[in-house]
Order: structure tokens, then C-alpha cells, then sequence
């Protein structure tokens, strides 16, 4: 592909410094990957790898220590429109009804618009997220999986080029967290919205992204490999688990987690691991993952 | 069932009134008054007092100068003085000019301090020296500068209202939640359009509490105001009473402060609740 990735993510690397300026942790470095423009993109990893970290650089609330964040040709220096996100605690202002919290970013995005037209943008992206009726109730009237659709609605009506989530769904019930993943795959698809996603849930990395980028265990973390979805494009989560490939991503993708998280950290910095170019695996039926790995 | 509680509750306040009243009563028409032997000279100047019973009026008494002046309530009956509601009228004016012009200063002032570590270091000091003084004690320093006695109580409410609001001001914008902060930048919101559609809302429930503090203060302090200063106001109106040793009037001054002062207080509660969100 010769055409430039949406997001280009050029050996970014996180320190943090103790308050009198001498010991220092270093979350993760060396941290290289591309997104390109409609595709998916899920970072697993454990707890303290710096995914939430990682998210913010990319979405400008932060700054990485080194290394560049590239968006549609131009480095990273703050937040901005483009680049939409979702908080993992919905982050919704609990003194405006939905709407208001929906039109407060659409009068952001477009401080022109007429108050009818932002209305009618609002209702658009509202009706989306089946919160049709729901518009003048507070965040505090609405469950939790109604506040994160409200979330998700508040991203996408920006029409962002890039759309960032940090674990969305991790503080719902199961229940709610499937239906929810269902409408975002379907809206993602339908608006073929370039996606960044931080989970830990291992079926909705293979249910939502086309590739999946694998995190070392932190300190020092680093991209172990990255993991390109074999299953078929039209998967849905309740046929997604008949397909061939099904086990062996979701092997591969568990055999990361729990073994080799750990193990693979020094094995990175003995082998011929190049840190720009993290090895892409595509686990099938024909290829055991502990071969792909090294291909 | 609520309505039972409240009700029951209206019942008990009624009956501690009542008995409240009965031991009041009874204390003050000689239940405890004997013949005390007294010099005769001091005896003749007390009065009544000296004949066993009591100069301090009964709860008979009280009621009955109440109605006096609920029924002149312009004209002091019997003169041509002000009456209770002109005196309470001036000192509620004071307050809320006092107070209205402190929140002017207070809020902006604090948002600032909020939204700035380094002002919020560089004013702590100055604030926590004089947030302790007494607002009368710039009553001298009032006087001598300004040398006018009704804005010198007015300046005095000013001093008192301002520091609850300041800090509470300052504080309430200082914790507002980082990723209500993070939506708003996410959304390139412009400073001025964030301070006012997400920081003040945010920290307005501390804020309402700030003013609720300080409407409390200044209705405590101009009383005590009014009484170094003189010439109008309730606070004069007791004083004045004192000296007259009218004490019925003072008792009736003292009940329409406690209402009056819950009125303010109800109407700024009422105020924060619209402010206030749940989460």
C-alpha cells in the first residue's frame, strides 16, 4: 500500500518522573504502528502497560517523552476534532440532558450551524445509538450501557476521521456489552470509521478489529506482534465463533495474554526484533500460532 | 408516611413551643420570686422586681407587642419613629448589598485562582491571614476611611461575605473532574465558552454553598453592625431597645432576626438545588 496511513505512530515512548526529577518509570518505548484510513485497530495488553497512556498521546491529551504521533500528514501537539474519543466512564456532563451533551459537541465542531440544524444533527446521531425518546433525560437517569451509547453517539457525530475508545464497554454487564458491540460494529462498517480501541476482552478484539496489536507486559512495554484478523468481514458475534479460524485466534490471542506477555519481553530484546516493523501474524487452521509468531 | 413524620414532626415543634411557653410563663409571674431583702433604695428603683415578681416580661407580654407591630408594622406605635419592618428593611438592604457586591468580586476573583496554581499559591496566604479577622474589626478602618457610617456597614457585610465565596469559588473550579476538562478539550472548546458551559456549571453546587455560608455570615454581623453604628437597622432597633429596657421589643427583634435569617438561607438553598446535579 503506498497511500499514507491515517495514524502513524513513530517510536513513541512514555516516562514518568518521580516529583524531585530522579527516578524514572518507564511505561512503554520504541512503540511503532500505522492505521490506516477505515480500518479497526485493537491494542490488548495488561493493566499497566500504558494503554490508557498511549490513547491519550494519540488523542493529544498527553505528550509522549519521544517520538511522534502522525494524523492525516501532520504531527500530534494537542487535541482536536478530528480525532474523536470515548472515556471509559462515558465522561458525559451530568448537568446537560443528552441532547445538550451531544449538541455541545456538534456546536463545537460547527459553531455555525443554525440551532435547527444542530437539533437535527443531534437527533440523527441519537436515533443512531437507539436513544430515541431518551433525548432530555440527565446522564444520572440513564443505566450505564444508555450512558456509553450516549458516549458513542457524542464521538460519531463530530464525524471524526479518527475515532478513539478506551475500554468502552469494561464497565458493563455482559449483556449490555454485547448488544453494544453489535452497534458499534455495525456503524463502524457502515460509515467505515477508522477506529483505535483499547480492550482486554479477547472476543471483542476479534469481533470489531482488523488487526490486533499485542502489548508486552509493562514496565518498559512494547508491541509484541500484531495480529491480523482472519476471520471474514461479514463476521456477526453470534456466527463468528463457527468460522475454522475462530480458535485459533482466539488461541493465539490467549496464549498471548496469559503466557507470553511476560516472556516475550526479554526474547524481544535478544532476538532480531525490529522495533519499526513488530511481526505480523495471521493465525488459520494450517499455521500453529507458536510458528506464526516467527514469521 | 412521610406526611405522618412531617406532620407528628409539626406536632412536636408546637408542643416544645408550648411547654417552652407554660415554664416561661410561670417562671416570670413569681414562681420563684420571694422577697429577696433587698436595700429599700435599690428596691424602689427596681420596681415591680423588687415586689417578688419579675421585670422580664412573659409570653402574654411578647405576643402582645407582636401584634403591635405586626399591626403598625411602618410606625413605631405610639411615636413617629420607624417601625420593625422599616428597621428589618434597611438591614436586609445592607446584607444584600454587601453580599451582592462581595459575590461580584468573590466568584470571578476565585474562578481565576481556581483555574491558576500559581495565583491560588500566591493569594493562600493573604486569604487564610485575613479570612479568620472579624469582620467587625474593620469596622474602625471603615469609618476613618470612608468617614460614612451606613457604606461603612455595608463594607463591613462586603469583608465577612467574601472569603466563604472566594474559597469555595476558587476550590469548586480547582476540583472540577479532569475528563470533563478532557471532553471539552477533545472538542477544541474555546476558554471562555469552557469556563462558562463546563467549569462554572461544574463547580456551581460549591459555589451555591459558598454564597449559603456567607449570607449566613452577614445576616450575624450586621446586627452586631448596626449596633456600633447606629441610626437605622434592626441591629440599632435592639440596641436602642436595650437602653429603653423595652425587653418585650427585643424579644420580638430577636424572633424576626431567626426568621428573616432562615428566609435567606431557604431562598439560597432553594437556589442551590437548581445548581446541583447528580451524577
Amino acid at each position: 500500500m503506498s497511500k499514507r496511513p491515517t495514524i502513524s505512530v513513530e517510536g513513541i515512548k512514555k516516562v514518568y518522573r518521580k516529583d524531585d526529577g530522579s527516578e524514572s518509570l518507564t511505561v512503554f518505548r520504541d512503540v511503532w504502528f500505522n492505521i490506516e484510513e477505515g480500518e479497526f485497530v485493537c491494542l490488548i495488553g495488561h493493566s499497566g502497560c500504558g494503554k490508557t497512556t498511549m490513547l491519550s498521546i494519540l488523542a493529544g491529551l498527553d505528550s509522549a517523552s519521544d517520538g511522534v504521533v502522525i494524523v492525516n500528514g501532520k504531527e500530534v501537539s494537542g487535541t482536536s476534532l478530528d480525532r474523536a474519543v470515548v472515556f471509559q466512564s462515558h465522561a458525559l456532563l451530568p448537568w446537560m440532558t443528552v441532547r445538550t451533551n451531544i449538541a455541545f459537541a456538534v456546536e463545537s465542531r460547527w459553531p455555525t450551524w443554525s440551532r435547527d440544524r444542530v437539533h437535527a444533527h443531534c437527533q440523527q446521531y441519537i436515533d443512531m445509538v437507539q436513544l430515541t425518546g431518551s433525548e432530555d433525560k440527565r446522564p444520572s437517569e440513564l443505566s450505564g450501557g444508555m450512558k456509553q451509547r450516549v458516549g458513542i453517539a457524542r464521538a460519531f457525530a463530530i464525524q471524526p476521521r479518527v475515532l478513539l475508545m478506551d475500554e468502552p464497554f469494561s464497565a458493563l454487564d455482559a449483556l449490555t456489552r454485547g448488544s453494544l458491540q453489535d452497534q458499534l460494529m455495525s456503524i463502524c462498517r457502515e460509515q467505515r470509521q477508522t477506529s483505535f480501541m483499547i480492550t482486554h476482552d479477547v472476543d471483542e478484539a476479534i469481533l470489531l478489529a482488523d488487526k490486533i496489536i499485542l502489548m508486552t507486559s509493562g514496565p518498559e512495554a512494547q508491541i509484541c506482534e500484531i495480529v491480523e484478523n482472519t476471520l471474514p468481514s461479514g463476521r456477526t458475534r453470534s456466527d463468528m465463533h463457527r468460522h475454522e479460524n475462530y480458535a485459533p485466534m482466539r488461541n493465539h490471542l490467549l496464549e498471548f495474554l496469559v503466557n507470553r506477555s511476560v516472556s516475550s519481553r526479554d526474547a524481544l530484546s535478544s532476538s532480531d526484533y525490529d522495533t519499526r516493523h513488530p511481526p505480523l501474524v495471521r493465525p488459520t487452521t494450517k499455521t500453529p500460532p507458536r510458528l506464526a509468531s516467527r514469521a | 408516611m412521610t406526611t405522618s413524620i412531617r406532620l407528628r414532626g409539626w406536632l412536636g415543634t408546637l408542643l416544645i413551643i408550648g411547654l417552652f411557653g407554660l415554664v416561661w410563663h410561670w417562671l416570670v409571674t413569681g414562681g420563684v420570686g420571694v422577697d429577696s431583702g433587698m436595700d429599700p433604695e435599690y428596691a424602689a428603683l427596681m420596681g415591680a422586681a423588687a415586689q417578688g415578681g419579675s421585670n422580664m416580661p412573659g409570653p402574654v407580654d411578647v405576643l402582645a407587642t407582636i401584634w403591635m407591630h405586626i399591626t403598625s408594622p411602618l410606625v413605631y406605635p405610639g411615636s413617629s419613629q420607624p417601625g420593625l419592618l422599616i428597621q428589618i428593611a434597611y438591614s436586609i438592604g445592607r446584607v444584600l448589598i454587601g453580599f451582592g457586591l462581595a459575590a461580584m468580586v468573590a466568584i470571578p476573583i476565585g474562578f481565576v485562582i481556581g483555574m491558576s496554581p500559581v495565583l491560588n499559591h500566591a493569594l493562600n496566604p493573604i486569604v487564610q491571614v485575613l479570612r479568620p479577622v472579624s469582620p467587625l474589626a474593620w469596622m474602625p478602618l471603615a469609618l476613618y476611611t470612608i468617614k460614612d457610617a451606613e457604606i461603612s456597614s455595608v463594607f463591613v457585610i462586603f469583608m465577612c461575605s467574601l472569603w466563604p465565596m472566594l474559597i469555595n469559588t476558587s476550590f469548586g473550579v480547582m476540583t472540577v473532574r479532569q475528563e470533563w476538562l478532557n471532553v471539552a478539550r477533545t472538542l477544541e472548546v474555546k476558554p471562555l465558552r469552557m469556563a462558562w458551559r463546563v467549569i462554572l456549571p461544574a463547580a456551581a453546587p460549591t459555589i451555591m454553598t459558598g454564597m449559603r455560608i456567607s449570607i449566613g455570615i452577614a445576616w450575624l454581623v450586621i446586627v452586631a453592625a448596626e449596633m456600633l453604628v447606629g441610626g437605622t437597622g434592626i441591629g440599632y432597633f435592639v440596641w436602642n431597645e436595650w437602653n429603653n429596657l423595652e425587653i418585650t421589643n427585643i424579644i420580638t427583634a430577636i424572633l424576626l432576626i431567626g426568621v428573616v435569617g432562615m428566609t435567606l438561607d431557604t431562598v439560597l438553598g432553594a437556589a442551590a438545588r437548581m445548581a446541583a446535579y447528580s451524577e
